[in-house]
């Protein structure tokens, strides 16, 4: 009968804890990047009732230098049964990362895994500077001597082609960077707390690359959060209303890895294969989605991955990415409710996988009114990409 | 615009592009020296593929020919960069990068800089021409492709 069995994550596992560090500037931790990663994970513990010893995996992605065997020694935990890392850069992880680890819950060799990210660019370099390479081979030895140095500049392309391809104007980059801003102003945690951005802000901004203003790129900051998963059937032994995963997938669409810039599909955020999986999962449809925490390296790549994970056609995004209709509570489709990697800090993405739990839990500090389904979109325009279906238990 | 002592695109110090230990991309590299273009094409069904791999993604055959081809097509995308993300731009200014098609090669695509104005006009779709920009008295020496309107 082992053939018949339903191959899904869907209702099968439950986030039970979550925890974060205080985020800083780039630069401006005072603790190392491991100690971070240490912090956060005791904190999604604290939060979850749980003793740390108990933790028998880990799971990160984006080649996060906080190993599993170090972390495991550090908190003298009993035994460790999973250890995965994701394959591929920036944010396009975030989600597969927990998608990893409750896939070694359901597989049954592991009980209780960490996800995590851990990030101190103070420590080990920023993002958006390049130095100290005198060569360079690969894909970057067609990119950086023509100046295609840092991820603004690898990316406005792509955006740029698919503003051409279906009529994008800068208004709707505009109305994302807006939203995480409106949003990051009642969330203490973020860095951008007290700094508002508006219209005029946002036009008289210097040009980073075009299209791409200061204010439709990420930050770039020193942090880690982490989340504590479990197995649907203990999802109720711990302190607070588990947060179920009920779809996850991960990948990237023919020939989206070409260098450089040869992807089949090149004016694309990745998920145009991507995003149907995840529905079919989770047996849901773009309708029945409350929030979306939508990863931006970019403003133009949430723009590309909301219209293919369906909330609008691509030609409707001019109409559709308004600031009323991104903002909670009661916008048609509250998007990065924390303030995300513009104005919340950018910790690759997890901080967006993390208030995605809040919004299920209710807990949020901008809360949307339609709460029970949150999705995550982790890395548009890279490769591979993932996103993540969570819901309360009604939903199951 | 090539040629020892003529004016670079963009400054000297950006990072210098070298074949990766493995060789793949080698003949690509010093068919820019030679102010040839050359990219895969595989012997065994004629597909097309840049950049370079060991098989060719269409029917498996390994080591796909490189072929000459002549270095014009059409801006398929665009940016101009204001900020300097390198030591060695910090005084330059402005400057385009084009993503240029090529339909004469499968559709191809490279990454190079459009010579002229930086503050100019770009449009999607316009031909251009490809320019060799050797420098020969770097450590290694190299060659880049850059692309202009004719």
């Amino acid at each position: 009968m082992l053939a018949c069995i339903e191959r899904t994550l869907r209702g099968h596992v439950a986030i039970v804890g979550i925890g974060e560090t205080t985020y800083y500037r780039h630069g401006a931790s005072p603790d190392p990047e491991f100690k971070l990663a240490l912090k956060a994970i005791l904190a999604a513990c604290d939060d979850a009732g749980l003793d740390a010893r108990h933790i028998d995996g880990f799971s990160s992605y984006s080649d996060d230098r906080s190993g599993a065997s170090r972390l495991a020694a550090a908190l003298g935990t009993h035994r460790l049964r999973t250890a995965t890392m994701q394959w591929g850069g920036g944010g396009g992880g975030c989600c597969a990362a927990v998608a990893n680890a409750a896939a070694s819950i359901v597989a049954g060799l592991a009980d209780c895994v960490v996800v995590f990210r851990s990030l101190a660019q103070g420590q080990y370099g920023r993002f958006g500077q390049t130095s100290g390479i005198e060569t360079i081979s690969g894909e970057k030895a067609y990119l950086m001597p023509y100046g295609v140095l840092a991820p603004p500049q690898r990316f406005a392309m792509r955006v740029r082609r698919y503003m051409h391809e279906h009529g994008v104007r800068q208004e709707a980059l505009r109305a994302i960077a807006l939203a995480s801003y409106h949003h990051a102003q009642s969330n203490p945690r973020a860095v951008m707390h007290g700094k508002t951005l508006d219209v005029d802000k946002y036009d008289a901004s210097r040009w980073i690359a075009e299209p791409f203003h200061l204010y439709d790129c990420c930050m770039e900051n020193d942090g880690a959060a982490a989340l504590v998963l479990v197995s649907g059937e203990r999802a109720s032994d711990f302190r607070h209303k588990p947060v179920h995963v009920l779809g996850a997938a991960v990948g990237s669409g023919y020939r989206a890895g070409a260098i450089p810039h040869n992807s089949h599909h090149y004016a694309s955020a990745s998920f145009d294969m991507v995003a149907p999986d995840l529905y079919r999962m989770a047996g849901l449809a773009p309708s029945d989605v409350g929030t979306v925490q939508s990863y931006e390296n970019f403003t133009g790549g949430v723009v590309m991955a909301l219209a293919e994970h369906g909330f609008f056609k691509p030609e409707e995004a001019n109409d559709f990415l308004t600031l009323e209709n991104l903002i909670a509570p009661t916008g048609r489709l509250p998007v990065n409710t924390s303030g995300g990697n513009l104005a919340e800090c950018y910790i690759h993405g997890f901080e967006l996988v993390l208030e995605a739990v809040r919004q299920v839990r209710g807990t949020s500090t901008n809360q949307a009114k339609r709460n029970d389904v949150a999705m995550v979109i982790g890395g548009p325009m890279v490769t591979p990409v993932s996103n993540l279906l969570l819901g309360s238990e009604a939903t199951l | 615009m090539s040629g020892e002592g003529n004016p670079t695109y963009l400054p000297e110090g950006l990072p210098i592009p070298v074949v990766e230990p493995d060789g793949l991309s080698a003949p690509y590299w010093a068919g820019l020296r030679e102010s040839r273009l050359m990219v895969q094409r595989c012997s065994r069904c004629g597909t097309w593929q840049f950049g370079p791999e060991w098989v060719c993604h269409r029917c498996h055959a390994f080591d796909p020919e490189w072929t000459e081809i002549a270095p014009h097509g059409r801006i398929f995308s665009w940016e101009r960069v204001w900020h300097p993300s390198h030591a060695a731009l910090r005084q330059h200014g402005p400057y385009l990068t084009v993503l240029v098609e090529i339909p004469h090669a499968g559709g191809v695509r490279m990454v190079g800089n459009l010579l002229g104005d930086p503050a100019q006009e770009v449009s999607i779709g316009a031909h251009v021409e490809g320019l060799f920009e050797h420098h020969a008295r770097s450590d290694p020496p190299y060659s880049l492709l850059h692309w202009r309107i004719p």
